[in-house]
């Protein structure tokens, strides 16, 4: 009982949320009010929902009673609980940014509702136990993005909006042609039952040829090369705290889908398939750093680091299939999950302290901008504990989520990638150091008539903006001094992912 | 039958990637219209197709008869036809903004400074 009612929670409470706020569609101050104790609540269920999986493991849910494969089942296990922590902690930090940095006329046309639309398509991603309902939340999730993508009309947004579009509605219908031929294969899409079968029909080419359409189809959406040209294209449009939440969660659904499938389905020919992803993370990572050291403006450098990103997450679960003892996957996808992790709250932040420096110098240009060193103080260093987290200095959380995956790869015997993943880190600390240079300690260029009218903030809106900002700072630190305990929960959750049976017989009952 | 519609299938898909790929909007949303239709289409025929069975047990049965034709496909396709809509809806409307915007329906055109 009390974990169907767990299960149910972090999709309810977006849900809630969203379709209250649009009945009182004029009241914008209950939208704001709704937005904070929505993403509150998500956040306490996500908390409540990973206590209760760690305590009992994998724990599923079938709505209307329907026995599985037959109903719609929702499962989480650590994995999952994890992400929809997750997704509550960067919601909580993005919607109270918001607060203080939306523009009366979005808020006015449903900013706060699609936010929360979102967060039901990505925690209905994270929970889902069945692959065409996966299907159907990614729609839920894509959708509220498209609107809140191009929510304000600009002349950038349209430009990058109708890019974001397309290659999402590509990248869709691949996975529902890739969800199609799956079911006439094996005559079924509960992903549990299906990992059953996978396993009678052992390797088989059709299988892996529909494991490659999951590949592109989930490629897309979290940018792996060759497939991430649509991020950059727009993530820097949208207003600040929107753009930081597409950074901290949107891309992170697609690696989810990508570790669920590849760790759960697509088992048996791993020396071709992960293989594969581990070659495909490598390339990721160089051309994401490198396209990012010719950026110029603030977000598009972000952008890019994404896509480098997302090739760590990849490669410890390409690692994860080449190794043959278990032991060994574990530490991998320990890796992937730690680095996930400490990616989702980084990230957010930079995107984050990139707006408030936008607002103060009033452009995202990086030779435009100056000064916020001696100006903003606080803000210098509340960039310095993510960036440096990102580019992977010890103590903070991106130095244990690397090591990791480094000491992975070794174990792997898999130099080519380990040597990548340092060099691309050292690549990543050389763009940080860029931003640091431009943005923060060059002085402004321009008067300081100029500059005084260029900012569009008064000293007491910067420090309510902070709070957020030093809040994810803290936890970035948190999770490199506690880095032990998360390491403890990643392996955890990558045991279990590794460990099918557990997931299957969570549910389909008493008959695996 | 299964052949005929795979046929169909692969012109869909050949006809919207074709349209994707000329230097107009318009021809944009063709494509991807066509490209989900085939998707659609793709799932109804290795569902398996089974003509005038419907899978309805007859009066006094406990099962319907076998073979009848398999009804997960069909919803299936139903949910992806109501999400297509929607989503086209919104990037019809959204390509419209773009082409007022633009003053073009050359995606080559489309700049982000004046």
């Amino acid at each position: 009982m009390m974990a169907n009612v767990l299960l149910v929670l972090p999709l309810l409470i977006p849900l809630l949320t969203a379709a209250t706020s649009f009945l009182a569609w004029r009241r914008t101050a209950l939208h704001r009010a709704l937005a904070v104790v929505g993403a509150a609540a998500l956040l306490a269920a996500g908390i409540a929902l990973l206590v209760y999986v760690w305590n009992h493991g994998t724990i599923a849910t079938q709505a209307g009673a329907w026995p599985a494969p037959f109903g719609i089942t929702l499962v989480a296990d650590l994995f999952s609980a994890l992400m929809v922590v997750l997704a509550g902690v960067v919601s909580l930090a993005v919607v109270i940014f918001s607060l203080g940095s939306m523009d009366r006329g979005r808020e006015a046309y449903g900013y706060y509702p699609l936010v929360h639309g979102l967060l039901l398509g990505v925690c209905g991603a994270f929970l889902t136990g069945d692959l065409f309902n996966l299907y159907v939340w990614f729609e839920v999730m894509l959708m509220a993005s498209f609107v809140l993508l191009a929510l304000g009309g600009e002349r950038a947004q349209l430009h990058g909006g109708i890019k974001y579009v397309t290659l999402n509605l590509v990248s869709s219908a691949v996975f529902l042609a890739a969800v199609g031929i799956l079911y006439g294969l094996t005559g079924t899409l509960n992903m549990a039952d299906l990992a059953e079968r996978l396993n009678r029909i052992g390797p088989h080419s059709a299988v892996t040829a529909v494991g490659m359409l999951f590949l592109i189809a989930f490629g897309i959406k979290a940018a792996m090369f060759p497939l991430f040209f649509w991020l950059p294209a727009s993530y820097h449009t949208p207003p600040g705290a929107a753009s930081a939440l597409f950074a901290g969660l949107l891309t992170k659904v697609g690696v989810y889908a990508l570790i669920r499938v590849f760790t759960l389905l697509f088992v048996h020919e791993r020396e071709f398939t992960h293989l594969l992803i581990l070659v495909l993370s490598g390339l990721t990572m160089v051309t994401g750093v490198l396209g990012a050291v010719a950026q110029q403006e603030f977000r598009r450098v972000l952008s890019f680091h994404i896509i480098s990103q997302i090739g760590y997450m990849t490669m410890g679960l390409g690692l994860a299939g080449l190794v043959d003892s278990p032991a060994l996957a574990a530490v991998a996808l320990a890796g992937s999950i730690f680095y996930i992790a400490h990616h989702i709250i980084v990230k957010t932040n930079l995107f984050l302290v990139s707006t408030v420096a936008r607002r103060i110098c009033g452009t995202f240009d990086l030779k435009l901008q100056g000064g916020l060193y001696q100006s903003q103080p606080l803000l210098a260093v509340l960039f310095l504990v993510p960036a440096l987290s990102l580019a992977g200095i010890p103590p903070l959380s991106g130095f244990f989520a690397k090591l990791s995956l480094v000491q992975a790869g070794l174990n792997a015997e898999q130099y080519a990638i380990a040597a990548t993943a340092l060099a691309v880190g050292l690549l990543t600390l050389f763009s940080m150091t860029k931003i640091w240079a431009e943005a923060f300690w060059k002085p402004m260029p321009g008067t300081p008539t100029e500059n005084a009218a260029a900012s569009l903030l008064a000293p007491a809106q910067t420090r309510r903006l902070l709070i957020p900002i030093g809040a994810l700072a803290l936890l970035t630190v948190a999770i490199g001094l506690g880095a032990e305990f998360v390491f403890t929960l990643a392996t955890g959750a990558a045991e279990q992912l590794l460990h099918r049976e557990s997931y299957i017989q969570a549910v389909m009952g008493g008959t695996p | 039958m299964e052949t005929v519609l795979a046929i169909v299938v692969g012109c869909l898909y050949a006809a919207g990637i074709y349209m994707m790929l000329r230097r107009s909007l318009f021809k944009l949303i063709l494509g991807l219209v066509l490209l989900s239709h085939g998707a659609n289409l793709l799932i109804f025929t290795v569902g398996g197709l089974t003509r005038g069975r419907p899978p309805i047990a007859p009066p006094g049965a406990t099962q319907p008869p076998t073979p009848s034709a398999d009804p997960l496909p069909q919803s299936l396709i139903l949910t992806a036809i109501v999400i297509g809509f929607a989503v086209l809806a919104f990037s019809l409307v959204l390509f419209h903004r773009g082409y007022q915007t633009f003053g073009s329906d050359d995606p080559d055109d489309l700049k982000v400074s004046e």
